[in-house]
């Protein structure tokens, strides 16, 4: 490979705890291995050089939160021949899109001390909604080995092995007894896209949605679980809306009914 | 005549943790602006707590920070158990000390070797200096492993770990789970120890500044999670008259709140502080090894926080590996009531103290929340470096002085992702 030009790296932050991108910093063994086959020319966490674009593969951290960000993002698309959203924010807007759930009409004013100082925009969005992604890789926070694998897949030319089931499907790949039959305890396992290994079940709690929704989600009838089990509605609301929201199940109650 | 004007300009601030500049203005070799500014996007954390339960507190505080998610899960709990009136004692205890000393390893190496030591000899970043320096990088990542496998055994995962709940935990690891812990912990206190014997010999620019230091202090232990809330400047009070003493400014420049003390302005919290004020508490043979490599009871030099990250890295060794020798499992959590009232919790995060307030209501959902992070209350402390920094450091080449003021930054190991999202959200109803 002697005299081969290293693919160029950049990675991106908008709104988000960096935890996704410390991700890549947390791969102690491999981190020395993964800067031998590519070039970090942008990373601003990690280092004060900066190489110009264009970057052939960017990793998008964070969500849409302001009029600037919103710009920002399509200057980094155009910059970018490989673009892949890493964690919840990027992927779905994350925690802070809590903040599109409320609705404004109810609020006369928000102030705050110097309201006049800040610039945001009323809903937190996912890059998606904003230029074409070419992967997502769900989780809050990602997981450390299939970031391995998006890389990896990038350098060696070939589609991520990324599984799309449930954690439900993790959970009996792990052998972990179910804790919703078990203990009671409302799980989103069920419709929850895989990637955790299913983590908080075997830590005797039930999953809370930090890989988000999986491909058609059947949320009305895991409501209908939930209410089963004795959880009241201002809780089902509240688990399906945290650190991902869950597709709204009312309009589809009728041909979700079991 | 207008007088020769120098602005010194770092539009993205590099390894730091979020998105911050640094804006500096010199007049005729005379200092005239200097401010970091914080442009991180808002994402009103204080704002939807409201309304959430208290149980959600640990998880949702958790995603302010990537980096330092346990110092927001350990003071949400504390608070909330001082409403519920829970007294978590004895190896459940010592589990959550043990969790810290995790979140201290892998934040405090992962600033020493990959934030702060390229500044000290001249690399853009620990990839380039891992070239002369392998060894040392090797070490550094190694050692920042061991913290993460903590975080991994007890809490689940590395960043924002699943398994703390206020009362306790989920669940608890069995004696056998912990135990390859302490083999790894083993080499790590020896490599915690040639740490800080490395950093020492680092070139550190001689600066010396006037803190009012502030942090925990507990009779007989280095502080994690609990103590009263102490200063240099002689305050001493309980964490929950943080608010009659303290204050959040909100300036234009900055997306984050800058926290001061109400009579005496500027503050500083975090490593400098915590040794400063606990140097007693500290084991006699830590105590020794920081006086044998360049350090005094009280550190009055940020660029030398690099080498109290190391001793506080050799004592997060030491107390993990006490806690795993004697440990025996308890019962994963503590029974409790709820009822409605207000508290308080203040743990110290690497970076310095981590203050909530909430308040809950008799179903335990919360009605108000108040977070106080580290870096906003060191915002202006930074800038009271720089200031008195750049005065010293003026005659340097443009460029050398524009890095040496990002080194100073880079001492207060700031988190700006966690700054920045605490701007209160009031909401008026007609």
């Amino acid at each position: 490979m002697a005299g081969t030009k290293k693919p160029k790296l950049a990675v991106w932050k908008f709104a988000s705890c960096d935890g996704c991108q410390l991700t890549l910093l947390d791969c102690e063994d491999e981190l020395l291995a993964i800067t031998e086959a590519i070039e970090i020319a942008y990373f601003p966490e990690a280092t004060r050089n900066v190489v110009e674009g264009p970057y052939d593969l960017s990793l998008v951290e964070g969500s849409i939160t302001t009029e600037h960000d919103a710009q920002r993002i399509h200057e980094i698309r155009r910059n970018s021949k490989f673009l892949i959203t890493i964690g919840a924010c990027a992927t779905t807007g994350g925690i802070q899109a809590l903040r599109n759930l409320q609705n404004v009409d109810d609020f006369v004013r928000i102030v705050y001390a110097h309201p006049e100082y800040i610039s945001t925009l009323e809903t937190s969005t996912a890059i998606s909604q904003h230029v074409k992604v070419d992967f997502e890789l769900r989780g809050c926070p990602i997981n450390k080995e299939q970031l391995l694998e998006v890389i990896n897949a990038y350098l060696n030319k070939r589609k991520p092995n990324v599984s799309s089931h449930s954690v439900c499907m993790e959970c009996k790949l792990r052998g972990t007894v179910c804790v919703m039959v078990t203990k009671k305890a409302p799980c989103l396992g069920p419709i929850t896209h895989a990637g955790c290994k299913a983590l908080c079940p075997a830590y005797n709690r039930g999953c809370f949605g930090c890989f988000g929704a999986k491909e058609t989600p059947n949320v009305a009838s895991i409501s209908k679980w939930y209410a089963h089990l004795g959880v009241e509605q201002s809780e089902i609301s509240r688990i399906l809306n945290t650190f991902n929201a869950y597709p709204d199940c009312e309009s589809k109650e009728e041909e979700c009914e079991r | 005549m207008k007088g020769k004007k120098k602005t010194i300009k770092v539009d993205y601030l590099a390894r730091v943790e979020g998105e911050g500049a640094l804006h500096i203005e010199v007049q005729d070799n005379k200092l005239q602006d200097v401010k970091l500014k914080i442009f991180e996007p808002p994402r009103f954390f204080e704002a939807f707590l409201r309304g959430r339960s208290y149980s959600e507190a640990p998880d949702i505080t958790a995603r302010i920070c990537g980096i330092c998610p346990v110092a927001y899960q350990m003071s949400a709990v504390h608070a909330m158990e001082q409403i519920l009136e829970v007294k978590v004692e004895g190896s459940l205890r010592d589990l959550r000390r043990l969790l810290y000393c995790g979140e201290w390893i892998e934040s405090h190496v992962l600033h020493i070797y990959m934030l702060h030591a390229p500044d000290f000899l001249g690399y853009q970043d620990a990839i380039s200096m891992a070239k002369e320096y392998p060894e040392e990088v090797k070490r550094g990542l190694r050692l920042k492993k061991v913290g993460n496998e903590i975080l991994k055994v007890l809490g689940g995962r590395e960043i924002h770990p699943i398994n703390v709940r206020v009362g306790g935990f989920y669940k608890v690891p069995t004696k056998r789970e912990l135990e390859p812990l302490a083999e790894e912990l083993k080499w790590a206190r020896d490599a915690a120890l040639q740490t800080v014997e490395w950093a020492a010999q680092l070139p550190i620019p001689d600066f010396q500044q006037n803190y009012e230091f502030v942090a925990l202090r507990h009779k007989d232990e280095y502080p994690f999670n609990e103590g009263r809330l102490v200063s240099s400047q002689g305050l001493d009070i309980d964490i929950a008259h943080f608010n009659d003493h303290f204050v959040e400014q909100h300036v234009a420049y900055s997306n984050a709140l800058h926290c001061i003390h109400k009579e005496r302005g500027a503050y500083l919290v975090g490593p400098l502080a915590r040794y400063s004020l606990n140097f007693a508490t500290l084991p006699q043979e830590i105590q020794q090894v920081a006086l044998q490599n360049n350090l005094q009871k009280t550190c009055c030099n940020p660029f030398q926080s690099i080498i109290v990250r190391g001793i506080e890295v050799l004592y997060a060794c030491e107390e993990a590996l006490r806690i795993i020798s004697e440990y025996e499992p308890p019962q994963p959590m503590m029974d409790f009531k709820v009822q409605a009232g207000v508290g308080h919790g203040c743990t110290e995060a690497p970076r310095g103290i981590c203050y909530h307030r909430y308040e809950i209501d008799d179903e335990g959902m919360i009605r108000d929340a108040r977070i106080v992070p580290p870096t906003s209350q060191n915002q202006k402390m930074i800038e009271e470096d720089l200031r008195h920094f750049v005065a010293q450091y003026i005659d340097l080449p443009e460029k050398e002085l524009t890095w040496r003021c990002e080194q100073a930054v880079r001492n207060y190991d700031p988190c700006i992702s966690c700054a920045t999202h605490f701007l209160k959200l009031h909401i008026k109803r007609s």
